[in-house]
């Protein structure tokens, strides 16, 4: 398993570098600004968490970082662990993807009509090569990466705990499977970062419990770093090493938990101005 | 109330009845009452069916019973799918011999479809991609062969390669100017595109002499020998069983490869799949270009085994009754569309009994099949996987 490939060359407070760099992105749709000169740096090892009042542009940060919208303005640098610094520029998402950014998506989006291991064996597909002559003529190099890839994407979904589901439907999963599934198919695309979006919505306590667990372990175990939008306070608070807090698509805050909680203005965002009677 | 309606709807064909020979109308009022009487029993029978599917719905949904897909059970057992597969293996021998050669004819036509069907299959139940306009590249095809045979003289086994490779540029070109679309929007470009290549088919009279089309193609040849027609007809229907048998083999073996989970996972979720490093454009212009292949290979083929083709034969309509075989059959399915092409295109040949009768039988047919089994006579089945140790995890769970 690759995700193993590379050892963390020190603990996470040391200078390690910055792994992903966002500076002055902006994100016009039409005369409506949803992203206003957004800054965000993600450190190797990190998690980081986004969080913002409903309608702050959080997604749709999440959205142009990954391709899927093209910002207007604005930079987006990544420098993969071992790897060159990069732009992104113009890329499409399976070009982001193969460069080592994997997300989740806020409404689930699993392939719900395959297995949940054919799931995460789509995630491999990028890391993969054989073709339509390779596929019809099941030549040796054929067979072989389809065999790894069978037991990659077995080996995914035991570490996920997912692996008593593998021949199922994806659909036919409790919720919270399905949103690990989500995390699992993503992993299985061998990120350097993860941006997970809302990976606890609608999940009980105890399954955003379980979740708090995998992401710690994903980043300790695997190395991935994480950035993360999330609604669920108490688990950005107890889980993040950084909080960038966004409204009306600026970023009006950032800092450790600790700072965003006492922070005047992220109170103002969430709850409105104080009156003063 | 349904009763009321029936014999409301069905009152012109069945109780006027204009004699043009002496000018006067006859009312058949006795029809009118059997249809009532009739349709209000089916109403009942009807009802019934359905209760019993929306019970069995519920029953799958509460997990009472854990259904496993009728195919899958057959497959696990040897005992049963051994024989039953050589019972087919046999009937398939033995049918030239056994029937006559109308019957023949018709199970080549059979086959046909079942190999443009399977094609089809590849870009709509996997791809997703509706396409209307799927009749052009089987046209394409049949032209390629007509063409290059009149005027270079070309035989039928030089041309089938060519034919597919021209179906796959087609495919390609449609592939391109169609990437951004999806749906209901796809389906109106292909339809489009169909029409296109018929109106040129039959207005570029110098091309392709219009809607007289191109008789005198030959039937394949067989090692140079000259057949009777009998035994042409016998060689065609083996030569499109070892055609359709080779459909069958590339398209599963696509099916579960990369690139057919691409095709899926495009199916399911086009923005998804694009996160999960999937490239769209690559995977949406294969999945067209192998479509066109295979209606590019059954166009050669149809050429060959009516020996004349003419742009009637590529009508819209044509194309309807591939997609319904593919959606009959259930998308995605290979023995589905098998069936599906079988069902089809046999039907209406046997149903010539009831005549006039016989496209009224054929809609309700299908009527029926959408309202209890909308995912098609035999669904998709997900391949499974088996690991050491699941067991063990199941029993966890």
């Amino acid at each position: 398993m690759s995700l193993k490939g590379w050892k963390p060359t020190a603990g996470k407070n040391d200078d390690m570098g910055t792994i992903l760099e966002v500076k002055k992105l902006s994100m016009d749709f039409g005369g409506l600004r949803a992203i206003d000169e957004l800054d965000l740096d993600v450190t190797e090892g990190e998690i980081v968490a986004l969080i913002g009042p409903n309608g702050a542009g959080k997604t749709t940060f999440f959205n142009c970082v990954t391709g899927i919208h093209k910002p207007t303005e604005g930079i987006v640098e990544i420098s993969p662990p071992g790897k060159k610094r990069e732009r992104l520029k113009n890329l499409k998402p399976n070009q982001v993807t193969e460069r080592g950014l994997a997300r989740t998506f806020q409404n689930i989006r699993l392939f719900s009509n395959m297995t949940v291991l054919e799931n995460v064996m789509i995630g491999r597909h990028c890391r993969m090569s054989s073709g339509v002559a390779g596929a019809i003529l099941r030549n040796r190099a054929t067979v072989r990466e389809e065999k790894k890839v069978v037991e990659d994407g077995f080996n995914i979904l035991e570490k996920i705990g997912l692996a008593g589901y593998v021949n199922e439907f994806a659909s036919s999963l409790p919720y919270g499977a399905q949103r690990r599934l989500e995390i699992a198919r993503a992993l299985a695309t061998e990120p350097f970062i993860l941006l997970l979006d809302e990976p606890a919505a609608g999940m009980n306590p105890q399954e955003t419990r379980e979740l708090d667990d995998l992401i710690v372990k994903l980043r300790d175990e695997e190395s991935i770093s994480i950035l993360l939008i999330e609604h669920d306070m108490k688990l950005v608070m107890s889980l993040s090493d950084r909080i960038f807090v966004m409204d009306y698509g600026k970023r009006i805050a950032e800092g450790t938990p600790e700072e965003i909680k006492n922070n005047p203005v992220v109170i103002k965002a969430y709850l409105g101005e104080e009156v003063h009677a | 109330m349904v009763s009321i309606w029936f014999m409301f709807l069905t009152f012109p064909i069945m109780v006027i009845r204009v004699n043009t020979i002496e000018k006067v109308v006859e009312w058949r009022w006795g029809n009118l009452l059997i249809v009532g009487v009739g349709v209000f029993i089916l109403s009942f029978v009807w009802r019934y069916l359905i209760r019993k599917k929306e019970a069995g719905t519920q029953k799958t949904e509460a997990g009472e019973i854990h259904r496993v897909p009728l195919t899958q059970r057959i497959s696990k057992k040897p005992r049963i799918y051994i024989p039953a597969f050589i019972l087919i293996a046999g009937f398939a021998i033995a049918f030239p011999f056994a029937f006559s050669m109308y019957q023949t004819n018709i199970m080549i036509t059979a086959l046909i479809y079942v190999m443009i069907g399977l094609g089809l299959n590849i870009v709509v139940g996997l791809a997703g991609l509706l396409d209307l306009g799927y009749v052009a590249f089987y046209a394409v095809g049949a032209y390629t062969y007509a063409l290059l045979n009149h005027h270079f003289g070309l035989g039928f086994w030089t041309v089938l390669p060519v034919g597919a490779a021209v179906g796959f540029l087609f495919g390609i070109l449609l592939g391109f100017p169609v990437l951004r679309l999806r749906g209901d929007y796809l389906a109106i470009v292909t339809l489009g595109f169909g029409e296109i290549i018929r109106l040129i088919l039959e207005n570029w009279n110098e091309f392709s002499f219009g809607p007289s089309g191109i008789a005198n193609i030959p039937r394949p040849g067989f090692f140079g020998i000259q057949l009777s027609l009998q035994s042409a007809t016998t060689y065609m229907y083996f030569l499109m069983i070892g055609l359709a048998l080779f459909t069958i083999f590339v398209v599963n073996r696509l099916q579960n490869s990369r690139i057919g989970r691409a095709w899926i996972a495009l199916r399911e979720d086009e923005i998804a799949c694009q996160a999960m490093g999937i490239d769209k454009t690559k995977t949406k212009l294969t999945a067209f270009a192998m479509g066109a292949t295979w209606a590019g290979m059954g166009g050669v083929i149809f050429a060959a085994k009516t020996t004349f083709i003419n742009p009637a034969s590529f009508t819209i309509w044509e194309s309807i009754i591939i997609l319904c075989v593919v959606v009959l059959g259930g998308m995605g399915s290979i023995i589905g569309v098998i069936l599906g092409a079988l069902i089809l295109i046999l039907l209406p040949e046997y149903l010539r009994a009831f005549s006039e009768y016989r496209m009224c039988l054929f809609g309700a047919m299908l009527v029926v099949m959408m309202v209890f089994r909308p995912g098609g006579i035999i669904s998709n089945v997900r391949r499974t996987y088996e690991f050491k140790g699941l067991e063990a995890h199941s029993r966890q769970e």
